[in-house]
């Protein structure tokens, strides 16, 4: 739609924002606007690496209907591509959605958050649960956002969840026309490799402070040194006791901002 | 069911029911600093230890071990888009043509 005239005042707002009642709605039309857009831009950069997402699912051989069904009702990707990585790897279904849950976790911190932001009661709180996700999150609580944060939590929120399962769609698609052919080994593709790098992605913004980054390499090494003796999907499940065992320890003074990228 | 089909639909089910509780419980609950501090650190070791696993871990008939291959080196290459802020689908992207690249030769 037509912007016209849009100052660059998204970031700088803060100091005005309490001020004048009266004769801003330009003004505060232009913010919502500049939220809009900014959830617009995350939802799309998002979104896409669903094919990502996809392509990985369905060569760790779950169904198109499973990949796609995933995506649309567990709509967390860190849970997704570690339920997809567990079965792939020959864990169980415990073992995987145990994973998928202890991850989703973080989710339950971010609603605790929007909770006053959002406002929403009964079956509104249902559907708005489903779009409490890293990036929704991240948009409603920027200062940015001050003001409009049911707005940028609702663009963000609905924009990703459609092009997250577009893309999903498209990726598992893709994955399933290359099946016997020699590229269905997802080795020759590396797709395998790629598991791993979008892991290392969502991982990286969170690695803020010496607390969270030994935490990782504590994590990552219990891991690596029960994988010979443990059953798939086990070595992930135990480096979470890392997590409790430092977060019981450690002041949470040493972690950082608020503990969130 | 398949152990497919019951980690997808039991995953998602709890996955939202853990969103749903974020929004429902008092705020105070984020106040206690363990209660913080243990949601903040889970992710961390979690996804940590995913790398891992997805980089080293391979099974053989003797079952799972561990082993250094091209992986690695995608690993590698998504650390170091990482650090030029490269965007999420370009880190990926990377990690796989590398090593993608690397068993070609």
């Amino acid at each position: 739609m037509s912007a016209p005239g849009h100052e660059h005042h998204d970031e700088h707002h803060d100091e005005h924002h309490d001020g004048h009642r009266d004769g801003n709605r330009g003004a505060n039309r232009d913010e919502r606007r500049a939220v809009v857009r900014a959830g617009l831009a995350v939802g799309l950069a998002t979104g896409t690496y669903g094919v990502s997402f996809g392509a990985v699912a369905v060569t760790s051989g779950l169904s198109v209907l499973q990949t796609c069904l995933l995506s649309l009702l567990m709509f967390t990707g860190a849970s997704q591509f570690a339920l997809v990585g567990v079965l792939g790897a020959g864990g169980g279904a415990v073992a995987a959605a145990a994973t998928a849950l202890l991850l989703g976790t973080r989710n339950t911190l971010y609603g605790l958050r929007l909770a006053p932001l959002l406002g929403v009661r009964g079956w509104r709180r249902a559907a708005a649960a489903h779009l409490v996700i890293d990036e929704s999150t991240a948009v409603a609580t920027a200062p940015a956002s001050r003001g409009h944060e049911r707005t940028g939590f609702l663009v963000t929120g609905v924009s990703v969840l459609v092009l997250w399962n577009a893309f999903t769609l498209v990726g598992a698609l893709a994955g399933t026309a290359l099946a016997g052919s020699p590229w269905a080994d997802p080795r020759t593709l590396g797709l395998d490799a790629a598991v791993g790098a979008a892991f290392l992605a969502l991982l990286w913004p969170r690695l803020t402070s010496t607390t969270t980054r030994l935490v990782a390499l504590a994590g990552a090494a219990v891991a690596l040194g029960l994988v010979p003796v443990t059953l798939a999907g086990v070595p992930v499940l135990a480096a979470g006791g890392v997590a409790l065992l430092v977060g019981a320890l450690v002041r949470p003074a040493s972690l950082g901002s608020e503990g969130r990228s | 069911m398949s152990a497919a089909w019951a980690a997808v639909l039991v995953g998602a089910a709890g996955c939202w029911l853990l969103k749903v509780l974020g929004l429902s419980v008092p705020a105070r609950w984020l106040a206690r600093p363990r209660v913080a501090a243990v949601a903040a650190l889970l992710p961390v070791a979690l996804l940590a230890a995913l790398v891992a696993v997805q980089t080293a871990a391979t099974s053989t008939a003797e079952g799972p071990a561990l082993a250094l291959d091209a992986r690695l080196a995608g690993l590698g290459a998504a650390a170091l888009l990482l650090l030029v802020r490269a965007p999420f689908l370009v880190v990926v992207v990377g990690g796989a043509a590398t090593a993608a690249l690397l068993r070609l030769a």
